[in-house]
């Protein structure tokens, strides 16, 4: 039941008014990992960002991709909880760090361990659209336990302009996407958020971006 | 027997039905070089042909079915354009609301052409909505980058919205003068044949540069063949598509041909300036809706306006 409305709120809401309002620019859609387990990491700047990776998927895959959100925001209200987990099959995330001693990453280890597809934003909020804020190391954490993980960079500019933080209304965009090769796990963490934003900043450069003056 | 008879009742039918057998014709001609030259280059014809196959469909689709429809169908384009733009140019974050208003600005607009009204037709933009903007602007009260906020969103919707709305004036004028869509056919027929002409030309011919800054592959000898080509087919279709007799459509072929080139560099200019090669990937093969439209952007104002001026308007009779 629930994959039959997520398949059906994706293509009959989420689809057709990602073409007619936004329309992406997608370069690289090859190297978006079709099978489990992998991670996808994007920079965030709307609600949009999650809608637009899951729609470059066929209906059928669905069901495999994981958004990691926060905890606090989606759990808020029982419509929005609902929707969280059962349409988008989000995996919450408590953001204030360890709870109960259990690791707040370990539910996400568990979906790579069933061979899903997570999408993670390590910037952790929205945050000020159109701008990249300083990545969280979670990610690299979760890479550490599972290093044989591809993970596959993934960068967006325009989504910021046509919802952002706080906006009630959709004002129409084009949006560029720009989806890099696996990265690989380096061997701690530190250099691991290099590479990783290096390669964010090379997505960056391949794509024409004209920030909000 | 009766439906194939049907398909070629009108001047316009027979000229789509035209369109199509040359579109086959050049699918074969791309087909057989792919086999002789396998590589990029002749990947991207061909990634340009599908394309071609696509619009013309859609357009013919457009045109043929119902006015309301091809109305719509010709304001989606003029979306389709402004978002393009919008998401090209820098934009301050205190004008998205102002944005939204400039996409309003294309529903009315094509209204007033879809029932044919010309005053609100060519005031609606160039006085009503560049009246109001810059006020909305002003009483959201952020000064700063106001000039040029102002004048990046007025000759957006100059461009996109107010001269591609010419193309639905038109058809509305045709249908009253009773030729139907042959004048916008005409018009949008030659301007994007022209384009390949010249396109074609300037690849066999072209040595003298017209623009190098601007577009190093626009030759005299490719906007000459193109225009000489696209005026010659103009005398042979124009005295069935649209009023005017053979002379008057020779010279409406040539003025097409030249305001599609001068539209097609202003648009290469504009994408230099921006940065890009091309405004977006909607179309493969072509580009973003920008770059197929670009030349159309100036032939739709400059053809209607002197087919106007001296056939439908007052004045002529």
């Amino acid at each position: 039941m629930n994959d039959f409305l997520r398949a059906a709120f994706f293509l009959l809401i989420v689809r057709p008014l990602l073409m007619i309002f936004i329309g992406a620019n997608v370069r690289g859609r090859d190297k978006l990992p079709r099978n489990g387990p992998a991670i996808i990491v994007a920079n965030h700047n709307s609600h949009l960002d999650t809608l637009t990776i899951m729609a470059m998927y066929p209906l059928h895959d669905l069901p495999k991709l994981r958004p990691v959100a926060a905890m606090d925001y989606f759990m808020r209200t029982k419509f929005k909880a609902w929707f969280a987990t059962r349409i988008m099959g989000i995996i919450p995330l408590v953001r204030s760090g360890r709870d109960h001693g259990e690791s707040p990453l370990a539910a996400c280890e568990k979906a790579l361990d069933r061979g899903d597809i997570l999408i993670l934003f390590p910037e952790g909020s929205r945050g000020e659209p159109e701008r990249l804020s300083e990545f969280k190391r979670g990610i690299a954490h979760l890479v550490r336990t599972r290093p044989q993980t591809p993970v596959y960079p993934l960068f967006m500019s325009g989504l910021g302009k046509v919802l952002p933080k706080d906006a009630v209304l959709l004002v129409p965009f084009n949006c560029d996407i720009a989806i890099g090769d696996r990265l690989a796990w380096t061997s701690d963490i530190d250099s691991f958020m290099d590479a990783l934003k290096t390669r964010m900043a090379e997505l960056a450069s391949q794509i024409h971006i004209s920030p909000w003056e | 027997m009766s439906y194939v008879a049907s398909l070629f009742a009108t001047p316009v039918h027979v000229t789509i039905a035209v369109i199509y057998g040359l579109l086959i014709v050049a699918s074969f001609i791309i087909w057989a070089l792919r086999r002789t030259h396998p590589g990029q280059a002749t990947i991207e014809l061909s990634k340009r042909v599908v394309s071609w196959w696509w619009m013309i469909t859609v357009f013919t689709i457009a045109i043929l079915t119902d006015r309301v429809i091809s109305s719509v169908f010709l304001g989606f384009v003029s979306f389709l354009a402004l978002k393009e733009y919008l998401s090209l140019i820098p934009t301050r974050r205190v004008d998205r609301s102002i944005l939204l208003w400039a996409y309003l600005a294309i529903p009315v607009q094509y209204y007033f052409a879809h029932i044919g009204r010309f005053g609100l037709f060519m005031t609606f933009i160039p006085v009503w909505m560049f009246l109001f903007l810059p006020a909305r602007i002003t009483l959201g009260g952020h000064t700063e980058g106001f000039l040029r906020a102002v004048g990046l969103l007025s000759w957006g919707l100059v461009i996109t919205v107010f001269s591609l709305s010419h193309t639905a004036l038109l058809l509305s004028y045709g249908t009253v003068h009773g030729h139907g869509a042959g004048a916008l056919l005409f018009l949008v027929a030659l301007t994007q044949f022209n384009d390949v002409a010249q396109f074609t030309f300037g690849k066999l011919f072209g040595a003298h540069q017209i623009t190098p800054s601007v577009s190093p592959k626009k030759t005299w000898e490719g906007f000459i063949g193109g225009l000489v080509t696209t005026a010659c087919i103009a005398t042979a279709i124009g005295p069935y598509l649209t009023p005017m007799p053979a002379a008057w459509s020779c010279a409406a072929g040539a003025i097409i041909a030249a305001a599609g080139f001068l539209g097609d560099i202003t648009m290469s200019s504009f994408k230099r300036d921006m940065g890009v090669k091309d405004a977006s990937q909607l179309i493969p093969g072509h580009g973003g809706i920008l770059d197929r439209v670009d030349s159309l952007i100036y032939s739709a104002p400059v053809f209607f306006h002197f087919l106007n001026f001296f056939f439908w308007s007052p004045l002529a009779r």
